[in-house]
């Protein structure tokens, strides 16, 4: 069991070193930081300056050393644009973000599993057309043309509610609601899924022959046995609490993590970018922990590989 | 004898094709009947149904009295009751029979708690001695075991255990040894035939095992194609077939004695559900059919005491077994 979770621990520890250094690689390539915040007006000796101010200069494999070196430190460098530490930076836009994620997620869970589950129950019924056709339209359309589509008809038509800002809670709720209803679209179809496949097992047929009453067959029987998909999901859906809103963010001017993210990798201010990568691998690969934690804690035959293990 | 189970003209369908045609059973108190033939000719269909174990899409009609009762389309608690507390079953794959996030002890129980009236400690008790009674070692440990942790043999054990739980007049076993080893098989049987006598159940056993059959149950009936063809004691539908179904396959088993003999395959495949052929379903298959097995489908009906025969052919065929040349 330790082993198990030792080697779960590293890869983990694996996966955001390759996400950092994917990062550190494709910003450095993709454009000079110096030119992009001086603008191409700006004087040699200046650009020079700025770049010797930033390490810049320094050959490629020093800079990645350097900054593994300083976030093995705790140090994730500072903006270039204002010089404030970029934790900083970032650590102050994530309440916005997580004022929107955290009920988007909690809606997600409370509309898409029950939707997924009465699908799943009344199969072929008017209501389980109703709720995948909803599904798949959630499904495919992207956050940013609901939003829009959102903005048109409570905002602009109506007048309900503000397009955009953040100065009262009325402003979070269009941007609240783009998030939840492709989430809980997400949700539904695997619960349904995941529900049918189930109900169809003979263990089912099993505790029905055995006397159980259905609801207590759907209960006890079926659900606990669904959750292991349905959690895989919910795993990936934690895991965007921090950075899931980019778009959602952008289209309503909401000031969280995602806006600043956005700001940073055109202005091509690395730190700042770096930081958020790092912070978002990291919500990632928490997440899938928490989801192996739980398989085990769900499926008893989990348990015992990781015995053997 | 008092009549427990009677099924009168049984029928079901899946999206409008029959695959159950009219079946008419009847079982007496501590009966073991054998129900026998190929895969897909409506032998778990059947008690599915009785038992309203089908899918809701599936289309079901006729009658099944449990003692003078009917069952079919009875309301939900009712059916709960039956279920497990008077008509038990078991099923065919001992992989995927029980649930594999509970423990042995949780579904063991559930079917105590429903059928019996035990508290607290007595239902742990009783949910042990089960397991001692169908030979599962270590009882008061293993109950706290997952199904995954179990061999197929020993989940069939506790598949029968949590079947008993219920004190049921009545066990369904689907193919319960087809999906094991051959020792194991012998085994499950031995056990379940040990338990029926001792606990006075009536017992179905399903399968294509003819031989199976032939030692565990005191009657058979021959299905096919969603009817059933001929049925008879034990012993003598397998010393004297008389429906060119039963005779067929019984050609097909080598002999334990005597002299060894070419085995005979029935020729053609079963007819496909939704293409039925009018009348008698056997007829493209059958040596003996004449021009009138193709107008309506044979009922059963009796040829002598406890027999009876789904063919008009019957006397033919009869004869032509015997080596009497066919008129």
């Amino acid at each position: 069991m330790g082993r198990y979770f030792a080697i779960r621990i590293g890869r983990a520890a694996l996966t955001i070193v390759l996400v950092v250094t994917f990062a550190f690689v494709v910003l450095r390539l993709s454009g000079d930081p110096a030119l992009m915040i001086l603008g191409p007006e700006a004087p040699p000796e200046v650009l020079a300056a700025f770049r010797k101010a930033w390490g810049l200069d320094d050959p490629i494999w020093f800079q990645y050393l350097d900054y593994f070196g300083a976030i093995a430190k705790g140090e994730l460098g500072r903006s270039m644009r204002d010089g404030r530490p970029a934790i900083e930076l970032v650590l102050e836009r994530i309440p916005a973000t997580l004022a929107l994620t955290l009920p988007a997620f909690a809606f997600k869970i409370a509309l898409g599993i029950p939707a997924g589950i009465y699908a799943a129950l009344h199969r072929g019924s008017a209501i389980d057309r109703v709720v995948m056709m909803t599904a798949v339209a959630g499904f495919t359309v992207p956050s940013f043309v609901l939003a829009l589509l959102l903005v048109l008809v409570f905002a602009v038509q109506l007048g309900w509610l503000p397009s955009g800002g953040q100065d009262s809670w009325r402003h979070a709720i269009l941007p609240i609601a783009t998030l939840s209803l492709g989430g809980a679209a997400v949700l539904a179809r695997f619960t349904r899924s995941a529900m049918l496949e189930v109900l169809g097992q003979p263990y089912i047929r099993t505790a029905s022959a055995k006397g159980v009453p259905w609801r207590k067959v759907v209960t006890s029987h079926a659900l606990p046995n669904a959750a292991i998909p349905t959690v895989t999901i919910l795993g990936f859906m934690v895991g965007t609490l921090i950075a899931g809103a980019v778009v959602v963010e952008s289209v309503f001017s909401w000031p969280g993590v995602g806006r600043l993210l956005v700001v940073a990798v055109a202005n091509r201010d690395l730190a700042v970018v770096q930081c958020i990568l790092l912070l978002v691998a990291m919500t990632m690969v928490t997440s899938n922990l928490i989801v192996d934690f739980l398989y085990g804690f769900l499926d008893p035959r989990l348990r015992a590989k990781e015995g053997h293990a | 004898m008092p009549q427990l189970i009677s099924i009168a003209g049984l029928s079901v369908a899946f999206s409008g094709v029959p695959v159950l045609r009219g079946v008419d059973l009847a079982l007496q108190k501590g009966e073991a009947l054998g129900l026998v033939g190929e895969s897909g000719s409506g032998k778990s269909v059947t008690w599915l149904a009785a038992l309203g174990l089908l899918p809701r899409h599936a289309q079901v009609s006729g009658s099944v009295r449990l003692d003078g009762r009917e069952i079919l389309g009875a309301p939900a608690p009712e059916l709960d009751q039956v279920r497990g507390g008077r008509v038990a079953m078991i099923f065919q794959d001992p992989a995927s029979a029980l649930n594999p996030v509970l423990t042995i002890r949780k579904q063991l129980c559930e079917a105590l708690a429903l059928h019996r009236d035990l508290q607290g400690n007595a239902v742990k008790a009783e949910a042990r001695r089960l397991l001692d009674l169908v030979g599962i070692p270590d009882a008061g440990r293993r109950l706290e075991a997952y199904p995954h942790e179990f061999s197929g043999g020993q989940i069939q054990r506790i598949m029968i255990a949590m079947a008993l739980a219920g004190n049921p007049d009545l066990l369904i076993a689907d193919e319960p040894t087809t999906a094991l080893d051959a020792t194991i098989q012998a085994q499950i049987l031995e056990l379940l035939s040990t338990v029926r006598r001792e606990l006075g159940m009536a017992m179905v056993l399903i399968s294509h095992d003819l031989g199976v059959v032939a030692e565990n149950c005191d009657r058979v009936a021959v299905m096919y194609a969603g009817r059933i063809v001929e049925e008879a004691p034990s012993n003598q539908l397998f010393a004297d077939p008389v429906h060119p179904y039963a005779q067929g396959l019984i050609g097909a088993l080598p002999p334990l004695d005597g002299p060894r003999r070419r085995l005979t395959a029935i020729p053609g495949t079963v007819p496909d559900p939704a293409h039925m052929p009018s009348g008698c379903a056997f007829a493209p298959r059958c040596t003996l059919a004449a021009e009138p097995c193709g107008l309506s489908a044979p009922s059963l009906a009796p040829i002598a005491d406890g027999r009876a025969v789904a063919c008009i052919r019957a006397e033919a065929s009869r004869r032509a077994l015997l080596g009497i040349a066919a008129e």
